[in-house]
């Protein structure tokens, strides 16, 4: 499951032997080999993702039941070690003062065929990113990175939470090996920090804003306001979550799956 | 296509007199968007209004018909009603929800509703997309330029604004004044530059003076949604039609500019990238 996806994610010259191991040597998963095996860890975030994950039972959920097998999650569940899997979502970003994270997230990357960034957390920091120790119960805990500073990642979702249908699209464009679906994610799995002051260095700074509005309505916590046709951004409320520069036309266009989708 | 894919061109206007005297050319829009209310296609429009009444135009919500032409008529600077969306579904808490916007604005709602990573529950309540055709848009200080230091007269006392022939045109209290549309040149927002969509591409159904008559409009039917709710406005006799070849300047005039809008912006995002300024990355 996913080699396709995989192979064209680690480039030609991994040997495609050693990437489909894990799915081989294990015939004793209890799980249909056809559908893919999806687990959910939750490092240092606040479960909205893990939540919006869940939503998805109520609206999609032929997703969620039909088409993959949840084999691993807190909450979700009821299963203490942790499977080889197809598809490894990790929620929140990791705490550097915390080995039991550390360990489980080095596990997962070794378990998981693709490792999903999931929610701006585990993405880019986002919220965590305020993070500085001192406080109870564990005031050494200060250092909360993105997931991508120490493991490779092969797929970022920001959002504050992912919104169900952005869920659902990802997880159905995995199971169907759609590339083309799936790229501007992979593309994103890189990117360490945002804010919304990436709508300054990244868009307007460079002439390409037109004011359209899509990063105010793209922001969970409307920390953008529209003034005199350009975002204006309020920082004492932007959580870091890069959702408005992820949203922006102007950053990137999907016209071919834009097209696809509208038959234009 | 240089027009991007459509089902029908048609020149059209509203028959409605109420709404042809506040609206620009023939009043599709507006018509569109009442319709689309009265039949209950839609609860509620977000629309460029004029809120302070000083051509600065800013999103409203319309949910009824007086609404909808009290936000009528073309406005020149950016109103961002991708933004308005947001308002529309949570504060008025709408379940289906139309927009009148510009191709730019068009591309920002397209990708939310394919990449909804943080835009939850908010695309398929999107129920009708109007699109506009859009050569540029202007900064206010813009158009405050145009209008004091150009034409000698206070944007307070404009009442109507119009770009068309060759000419920007403003109608004040002591009768029509223009300026030649070249000394425009240069003051639109730098981001409408690289834009290639003149006729807004990805709408239900795309409208603009371009191409028709004055007082009418041309209109291009692109999707399922877009050609029901045309055809059905023109069935009760809100909206009525003429073939797209018995007009003049007719099609010719609205593939040149909108292949016009394309040479360039490739020409200038050619430009910028030799700069080292990046320009919108295309999936
Ligand atoms: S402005 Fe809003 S969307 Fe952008 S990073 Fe800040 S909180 Fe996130
Ligand atoms: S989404 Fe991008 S182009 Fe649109 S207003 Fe925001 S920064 Fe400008
Ligand atoms: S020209 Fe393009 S970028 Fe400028 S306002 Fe019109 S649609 Fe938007």
């Amino acid at each position: 499951m996913f080699s396709r996806i995989k192979k064209a994610l680690s480039g030609p010259n991994e040997p495609e032997k050693e990437e489909k191991k894990p799915v081989e040597e294990k015939p004793q998963e209890t799980s249909s080999p056809t559908k893919p095996r999806v687990g959910y860890i939750h490092l240092s975030g606040c479960s909205g993702d893990g939540m919006s994950l869940t939503e998805n039972y109520d609206i999609l959920d032929v997703v969620l039941m039909d088409m993959v097998d949840i084999v691993y999650g807190q909450t979700l569940v009821d299963r203490w070690d942790m499977p080889e899997m197809d598809l490894c979502l990790i929620e929140g970003s990791v705490c550097l003062q915390d080995e039991h994270s550390i360990k489980e997230l080095m596990e997962a990357r070794e378990k998981s065929q693709l490792v999903c960034a999931f929610g701006s957390c585990a993405v880019n920091g986002c919220f965590t990113t305020y993070a500085r120790g001192g406080q109870q119960a564990q005031p050494q805990q200060e250092s909360f990175v993105p997931i991508s500073q120490l493991i490779k990642v092969d797929l970022a979702l920001p959002g504050c939470p992912v919104s169900p249908e952005m869920i659902a699209n990802t997880v159905i464009a995995l199971t169907e090996g759609n590339m083309t679906y799936l790229q501007p994610a992979i593309d994103l799995a890189n990117c360490t920090t945002a804010c919304g002051c990436d709508l300054l260095n990244n868009v307007i700074r460079n002439a390409r804003c037109t004011g359209c509005g899509t990063c105010a309505l793209a922001c969970q916590t409307r920390a953008l306001n529209m003034i005199e046709g350009r975002p204006h951004l309020n920082n004492a409320r932007c959580i870091k979550c890069g959702c408005c520069s992820t949203s922006c036309p102007r950053m990137w266009l999907p016209v071919n799956q834009i097209k696809e989708n509208t038959g234009l | 296509m240089v027009l991007g894919t459509y089902k029908e061109a048609l020149s059209a206007r509203a028959t409605d007199s109420k709404i042809q005297k506040v609206a620009q050319d023939g009043g599709i829009a507006s018509a569109l968007l009442i319709h689309a209310l009265e039949e209950g296609i839609i609860e509620g429009a977000v629309v460029a209004g004029d809120p302070n009444d000083d051509w600065a135009p800013y999103p409203q919500v319309a949910t009824n018909a007086d609404e909808v032409l009290q936000a009528a008529g073309t406005k020149y600077s950016m109103s961002p009603n991708v933004f308005g969306i947001k308002e529309a579904a949570r504060q008025f808490g709408l379940e289906k929800i139309g927009t009148v916007v510009v191709p730019c604005q068009m591309q920002g709602i397209r990708k939310a509703q394919a990449y909804p990573f943080s835009i939850r529950f908010i695309g398929d309540k999107i129920k009708l997309l109007i699109g506009i055709f859009c050569m540029e848009n202007f900064p206010m200080a813009s158009l405050d330029t145009f209008s004091e230091a150009m034409m000698d007269s206070s944007l307070n006392d404009v009442k109507k604004m119009d770009i068309g022939k060759g000419k920007f045109r403003i109608n004040t209290t002591d009768g029509t004044k223009d300026i030649p549309l070249k000394k425009t040149h240069g003051y639109e927002q730098s981001g409408c530059n690289i834009c290639n969509d003149y006729v807004a591409e990805w709408s239900d159904v795309s409208t603009g003076s371009v191409g028709s008559p004055d007082g009418w409009s041309t209109v291009l039917t692109r999707t399922d949604n877009g050609v029901d709710l045309f055809t059905s406005a023109v069935d009760v006799g809100l909206i009525e039609t003429k073939p797209i070849e018995e007009v003049k300047p007719g099609l010719p005039l609205l593939e040149k500019l909108a292949k016009g809008k394309k040479d360039k912006s490739k020409k200038e995002i050619e430009r910028r990238t030799k700069m080292g300024i990046p320009t919108p990355v295309l999936y």
